[in-house]
């Protein structure tokens, strides 16, 4: 009897099928800001995909051209609304380096500190997105949840919950408050305990771990040369840190480990940023102690010259999302000649093709949620 | 591509000696702690980028920034070591009639998206590059706004 139908594959193999371009975005539940993906199926399958980005561009770099020094610092927190500390606390290093000044100890400790958290809050972000992506709202509301108390800390140590306006050229804009050490313990205490909670909401779901485990593989070579970066980068086993490696102000005076795993996947990526926020909890506990060492009437700031010497200067740092820089050209006025910025999502989008190539469409939204996409810095 | 011995992550000394002696055109200006900072003429870029990349095992290229100084204009190229942390700086010089420098796509994937920017941004051609058209900006734009010739309102 079977012999008379014509067998399966042979019909797939004689059907021609055409491959189609799915246009996703700008407006999409897995965008988290406007960009489109356009990506080509062949069926179910991703052969080719190409992001648009473009649709926030505000020229920044041109603006900060208009401005003198310290009227870039509350444009840099708008960058990226997630990870405004580190961005400020990048351009302040990078207009500091020009200047060739070193600033004290105690401001070193607290713009750590200011950047664990921010990184805290950043990551927590990116958790209550994945969550929502992989269809578990919980984990949006208990991440969100324990984002409130950091931003809370915000509040307490510069005022503002999200554009913090609080790293200077030459130092922080104010000490530490009182009781602000107290706080930050118990708050990062709190945090290590809760946390287990939610990764126990992620990893214990196996339809959130077969969403991502084995997806989207990436090999180390191909990792570094498509340029992506930060905790994407060392899901694939790129052992590099600039914190670590290549440190700024004071992180190699503080002891702490790098998370990598060499598995590649989709997976990894997001244990790297767990494992990451378990880090930035330690990092604060030693800053906060080496503050507290340092004493009361510690220096936190110095006067810094208005105008720039003429040249050239770079600095680099981890943002939460990988390897941020800014490039600095000074003409000797008080305003830059030139102020370049390298978002590390500008790069990491950019190699979306290379990580959705022969995937489902169906994990598209979970391959490039690993991304953290934020428009603010990619589009500048 | 020629085979020399591939030396596992040089300092900044030897990155220096290296590309002065395999290069008599680069001109290194500058070395500090993780940095060496180099300037060079434009028809070697491609050549040194691809030494730097396979000799000097500089993996990342972190960005490309084009930079507008009226009467010519500049390439900046951050290139990254991951093994020791090491970071080159390159910079070439384009006469302000003639912007074209070739691509270094071929060599850093990652240099793509940095490259069609600088080229809608500044007008700078990256030669054999494989797609280079406009990003950020809409696809009519016929004027690269990022140059100094190009005057924001109210800044004069």
């Amino acid at each position: 009897m079977s012999d008379s139908l014509v067998p399966v594959k042979e019909i797939e193999e004689k059907m021609e099928t055409d491959k189609m371009w799915i246009i996703m975005g700008p407006q999409h539940p897995f965008s988290h800001g406007l960009w489109t993906l356009k990506i080509q199926v062949d069926g179910e399958i991703v052969t080719d995909a190409e992001p648009i980005v473009g649709y926030l561009h505000r020229g920044w770099e041109k603006e900060a051209e208009n401005r003198i020094y310290p009227k870039i610092i509350p444009m840099a927190d708008r960058l990226c609304y997630a990870a405004s500390m580190t961005y400020t606390h990048l351009y302040c290093m990078t207009v500091e380096k020009a200047l060739g000044i070193d600033i004290p100890e105690k401001a070193k400790y607290i713009r750590i500190v200011a950047d664990e958290v921010c990184r805290i809050n950043s990551h927590l972000m990116w958790l209550a997105a994945v969550g929502t992506d992989l269809g578990n709202l919980t984990v949006f509301l208990w991440a969100m949840r324990e984002r409130e108390y950091f931003l809370d800390l915000n509040v307490k140590l510069c005022g503002a919950r999200m554009t913090t306006n609080y790293p200077r050229i030459g130092g922080v804009r104010n000490d530490v408050t009182e009781l602000f050490d107290r706080d930050i313990l118990r708050t990062v205490d709190r945090f290590e305990k809760a946390m287990w909670d939610i990764i126990a909401l992620m990893d214990d779901s196996s339809i959130i771990v077969s969403r991502m485990k084995g997806v989207s593989y990436l090999t180390r070579e191909q990792c570094a040369n498509i340029g992506m970066t930060g905790p994407a980068m060392r899901g694939c086993g790129v052992d590099f840190d600039i914190r670590r490696d290549d440190p700024y102000d004071n992180y190699d005076k503080v002891d702490f480990e790098v998370p990598v795993l060499t598995e590649g996947d989709s997976y990894a990526r997001y244990m790297i940023r767990i494992e990451e926020m378990f880090q930035s909890c330690d990092i604060i506990r030693q800053a906060v102690q080496k503050i507290r060492a340092l004493g009361k009437n510690a220096p936190y700031r110095i006067k810094t010259p208005t105008k720039v010497p003429a040249g050239s200067a770079f600095m680099r740092m981890e943002d939460p999302r990988g390897e941020s820089l800014m490039y600095l050209v000074s003409d000797g006025t008080d305003k830059p000649y030139r102020l370049k910025v390298r978002s590390p999502i500008f790069t990491n989008v950019s190699t979306s093709k290379v990580m959705c190539q022969g995937c489902r469409i169906a994990d598209v939204p979970a391959i490039l949620a690993q991304i953290d996409m934020c428009l603010g810095e990619t589009d500048r | 591509m020629d085979t020399e011995a591939v030396y596992q992550s040089p300092s900044e000394e030897e990155v220096k000696t290296l590309l002065t002696e395999k290069f008599p055109e680069v001109e290194v200006t500058k070395t500090e702690a993780r940095r060496v900072y180099a300037k060079l003429p434009r028809e070697k870029v491609l050549e040194v980028c691809k030494y730097i990349q396979h000799n000097l095992t500089f993996e990342h290229c972190s960005t490309v920034i084009g930079v507008d100084y009226v009467d010519h204009m500049t390439v900046v190229y951050h290139l990254s070591n991951y093994y020791n942390g090491l970071m080159i700086e390159l910079s070439t010089d384009l006469p302000a009639d003639d912007l074209h420098v070739e691509s270094v796509t071929c060599v850093w994937e990652g240099a793509n998206w940095h490259e069609r920017e600088t080229y809608e941004l500044f007008g700078i051609i990256f030669d054999n590059h494989p797609k280079l058209e406009r990003l950020l900006t809409p696809k009519t734009y016929e004027f690269y706004p990022f140059r100094k010739s190009y005057k924001l309102r109210g800044s004069e």
